[in-house]
């Protein structure tokens, strides 16, 4: 231990892989659910979508500060990966920040310009999370698919596009259930309901592919005596889903118990699959190409960046939770006065 | 289609951050000015101090939206259009970079929830500090990022290894030689819009028929803050010259438009800079004036750009015109502001009305601020030119290898897209400030601002 505490180029590079795989994964659970709403807000009454972005609202700059913190950590830790991942993808990113763009801007504009343009700026709220959520499941097949672009790596590419986007959806609306009441928390109820086979889906075909892309990954899976260790991987994902399903069935109910656990079934669920892509794609973080310990930066930078990360993260998480501590409780429509 | 991946990679790079910069110089001197109507507001109890607060703090949260969506663009195209100025400079850039994420975005992007949303669901005293935090939060993602640029114009503080650069001093790369005339100039530009930015809506409203005390209230603190700061700004702007004489004379030379090295140099009002036979035409100015302005005697020797030219004949300058009118178009807008800004302190004095010449010239004068921050920025950059990191890295290097034709597509969209958004952003803002002068659900009576210890009023308030 001590040995590996010694030579910084080693625990180093690993540490800052675990912070950007974190943001990565506090990405997606959070812009998660509000890039779901989003694509859920098409199926909602006026009414209910105000509702639903006054859901969002107070959250979602903050939420997309993880994409930011993520990309920034890949930038400044990685840079040579950053550069590689990032030219590769360079359409889907396009797509994505435009995409971004539309939704963040519709947001304000939605409330503040003329009414008659209000159903417009829904609409193009609607395809900016669509947009963001669909470029940013492409990104994640084509990355399983070690970055090449074959006609099949394309097709797969376009099967994760459309699982994430469920799985986003699937969280929006488990989100819902929690922030909202009345009719619309019951529609929140059904959308939950018919997602979760999509996702299901969607898990299973990554989880199927990636090992059988890569000779390296298979093996780290399949080889005794790994199969048995990672086991409770697969068999946990499993269990969620049937539980997820189970209460489903029986939300919402009329006190309003239980209203949280459909989003903590969710969240497990996207930690569960991060974590086994995690394991999948450790040691590299260009897929077979460079590991995190070739692409890493200079130790003296990130040792400065690490110190102001462990003073500052905290701090970001405290005055987070204090923002969720005021806004809980179910959401009503927002004003500034 | 023979498409130069260089040259859209830096169209589309300035197009992007040229957009951005237009929400970060409203937002981060507009947090402040919010903060400001707050504070007013608990001293004096006057209603006009909240009516303006309520209607910038739409403008406000229009202003961050688009400030952030955009900068989360330019986020990634530092890697995308640049991967050789990271993997160059990345052991600075980087730090830097992360500190503005660590300790600013993350401040403004929770605590503007709360200071939008949470007016009525929190104490005063705290919605209080969340708007300091995001103006705070703001201000500092501004010195990080100037920091950074600063060091781009001016490094020191770094060894170069293996044609990498490691960080050696901090201290030194934090606080380079035109970092504090950078972020006290950029600063100083983005209080100037904001004021003609509350003068001219306010203004506009006044055109509009509306006369309520808070218009009143809003042109006044616009022309007044515009009036302070606009002296402020030129001799800060003189010092910022004076530093840029010291550490990139090429630059200067270009600003000037100025050939041959020597003493006496005119000022010039109007020339066009002629590249190819490498002198002025149609020259307009003052004798010995820029001697005068940079060495402050009359003789005093100005560097000429004749001095940097290679052996073969290749220029190791910037391209002259752009920086030569760019800079002429930054100043024009900073004595006009100075003429309106003062006139216009005199004509309110001692509570008089506004006249209409004064009214037109500050509408027109609304985003005056924008033009004066680009072309300053111009200035600068294109100045900077042919280097990305003076003397450490030159653009062409730092280029990636993404298609000309990718490029080209992408540029499009974002051009269409900005385009688009433009249009809607100043439609929104004459839209709110007409609806701003209507009375509010049958009457003109506000709901009371919370005052702390008094009790809350309920959570329900219908949409804006
Ligand atoms: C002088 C000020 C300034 C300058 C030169 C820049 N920015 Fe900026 N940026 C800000 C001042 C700012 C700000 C005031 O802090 C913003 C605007 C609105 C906001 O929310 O924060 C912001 C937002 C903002 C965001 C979104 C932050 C969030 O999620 O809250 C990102 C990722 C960037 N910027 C990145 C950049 C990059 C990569 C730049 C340079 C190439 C850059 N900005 C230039
Ligand atoms: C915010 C206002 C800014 C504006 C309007 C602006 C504008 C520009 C323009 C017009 C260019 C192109 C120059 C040329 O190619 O002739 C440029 C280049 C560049 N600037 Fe800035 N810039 C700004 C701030 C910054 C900041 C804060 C940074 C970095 C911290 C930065 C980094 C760069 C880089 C990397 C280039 C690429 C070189 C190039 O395109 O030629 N800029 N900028
Ligand atoms: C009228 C007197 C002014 C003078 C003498 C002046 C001077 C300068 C100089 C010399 C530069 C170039 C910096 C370099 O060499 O790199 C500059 C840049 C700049 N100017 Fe001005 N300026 C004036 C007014 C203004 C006004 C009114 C604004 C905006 C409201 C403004 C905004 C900027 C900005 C944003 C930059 C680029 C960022 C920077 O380098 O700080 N300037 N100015």
């Amino acid at each position: 231990m001590t040995e590996l505490f010694a030579d910084p180029s080693i625990w180093l590079p690993f540490v800052f892989a675990a912070l950007m795989g974190l943001s990565i994964l506090i990405y997606v659970v959070l812009d998660g659910y509000d890039l779901g709403v989003g694509v859920l807000l098409a199926r909602g009454t006026a009414e209910e979508k105000d509702r639903m972005i006054a859901s969002i609202g107070p959250f979602w700059d903050a939420n997309e500060t993880w994409l930011v913190m993520a990309v920034g950590l890949l930038l400044v830790a990685f840079p040579v990966a950053h550069g590689e991942i990032l030219s590769t993808l360079y359409i889907p990113v396009v797509v994505m920040l435009i995409g971004l763009i539309l939704r963040g801007v519709s947001f304000e504009f939605r409330a503040k310009a003329q009414p008659d343009h209000k159903a417009g700026w829904n609409a193009a709220f609607v395809a900016g999370s669509l947009m963001a959520a669909l470029a940013q499941g492409y990104m994640l097949g084509l990355y399983v698919m070690g970055l090449e672009h074959t006609l099949w790596t394309v097709l797969f590419g376009l099967l994760t596009a459309a699982c994430l986007t469920g799985g986003y959806a699937f969280i929006g609306a488990c989100w819902l259930i929690y922030k909202t009441d009345g009719l619309l928390q019951r529609k929140a109820a059904l959308w939950a309901r018919w997602l979760l086979a999509p996702v299901a889906l969607g898990f299973v075909a990554i989880s199927l592919a990636t090992p059988l892309v890569s000779q390296r990954i298979f093996h780290k899976w399949f080889d005794l005596p790994w199969l048995l260790y990672l086991a409770p991987l697969p068999a946990a994902a499993a269990a969620t889903f049937v539980w997820l399903r189970r209460k489903l069935q029986h939300l919402p109910r009329h006190d309003d118990r239980g209203s949280f656990q459909p989003l903590l079934g969710a969240i497990l669920l996207f930690v569960l699959s991060f974590a086994g892509l995690s394991y999948s794609f450790y040691p590299f973080v260009v897929p077979d190409k460079l590991t995190i310990y070739e692409a890493a930066s200079a130790p003296e930078s990130l040792l400065i960046i690490l110190v102001g990360a462990l003073v500052v993260m905290p701090v970001i998480g405290a005055y987070s939770a204090l923002a969720y501590w005021i806004f809980r409780g179910k959401a009503r429509e927002l004003s500034y006065d | 289609m023979d498409l130069d991946p260089t040259l859209l990679a830096r169209i589309q790079f300035a197009a992007n951050i040229s957009f951005h910069i237009l929400f970060p110089t409203i937002t981060i001197a507009l947090g402040w000015v919010l903060l400001g109507f707050k504070l007013a507001y608990a001293r004096t109890g006057q209603q006009k101090w909240m009516d303006a607060y309520f209607l910038f703090v739409k403008v406000f949260a229009l202003s961050f939206a688009m400030g952030v969506v955009s900068g989360i663009t330019m986020s990634f195209q530092f890697g995308t259009n640049w991967p050789g100025y990271m993997e160059t400079v990345g052991n600075i850039a980087g730090p830097l970079l992360a500190y503005e994420v660590l300790t600013a975005f993350f401040l403004e992007a929770v605590f503007i929830g709360i200071m939008l949303f949470g007016f009525r669901k929190v104490p005063s005293w705290l919605h209080t500090i969340a708007t300091f935090l995001v103006a705070l939060g703001t201000t500092l993602s501004a010195f990080w990022i100037l920091v950074l640029n600063s060091w781009m114009h001016t490094p020191v503080g770094f060894e170069m290894r293996d044609g990498v650069a490691h960080a050696t001093d901090w201290l030194a790369i934090v606080f380079n030689p035109s970092m504090p005339y950078r972020l006290s100039h950029m600063l100083l530009a983005s209080g100037l819009t904001v004021a003609f930015l509350l003068a001219g809506l306010s203004a506009l409203r006044w055109l509009m028929g509306q006369r309520s005390p808070d218009v009143r209230a809003g042109l006044k603190t616009g022309v007044v803050m515009g009036a302070l700061l606009i002296p402020v700004q030129i001799f800060a702007g003189d010092l910022h010259g004076l530093n840029t004489l010291e550490y990139q004379p090429q630059k200067v030379a270009a600003m000037e438009g100025n050939w041959e090295t020597g003493g006496n140099v005119p000022l010039l009002l109007f020339a066009l800079p002629d590249e190819q036979a490498r002198e002025n035409r149609f020259e307009i100015g003052i004798p010995s004036g820029a001697s005068l302005i940079l060495k402050h005697s009359a003789d005093g020797e100005v560097p000429g750009l004749n001095d940097y030219v290679a052996e073969d004949g290749t220029p190791q300058h910037p391209p002259v015109a752009p920086v030569f009118f760019a800079f002429r178009v930054m100043i024009g807008v900073g004595v006009l502001m100075l003429l309106v800004a003062w006139y216009g302190t005199w004509q309110l004095r001692g509570g008089r009305q506004p006249k209409r010449p004064l009214l037109y010239a500050l509408s027109a004068m609304t985003f005056s601020g924008w033009i004066a921050t680009l072309a300053g920025w111009y200035t600068t950059e294109v100045g900077r030119q042919p280097w990305l990191v003076t003397g450490v890295l030159s653009t062409k290097e730092a280029i990636s290898d993404v298609p000309g034709m990718v490029l080209f597509g992408s540029l499009g969209a974002y051009l269409a897209v900005y385009a688009a958004l433009m249009v809607a952003y100043m439609a929104t803002l004459v839209h709110l400030a007409r609806k701003a002068g209507r009375p509010k659900d049958g009457g003109d009576v506000r709901a009371p601002f919370p005052m702390p210890g008094l009790s809350r009023a309920a959570d329900a308030t219908p949409a804006e």
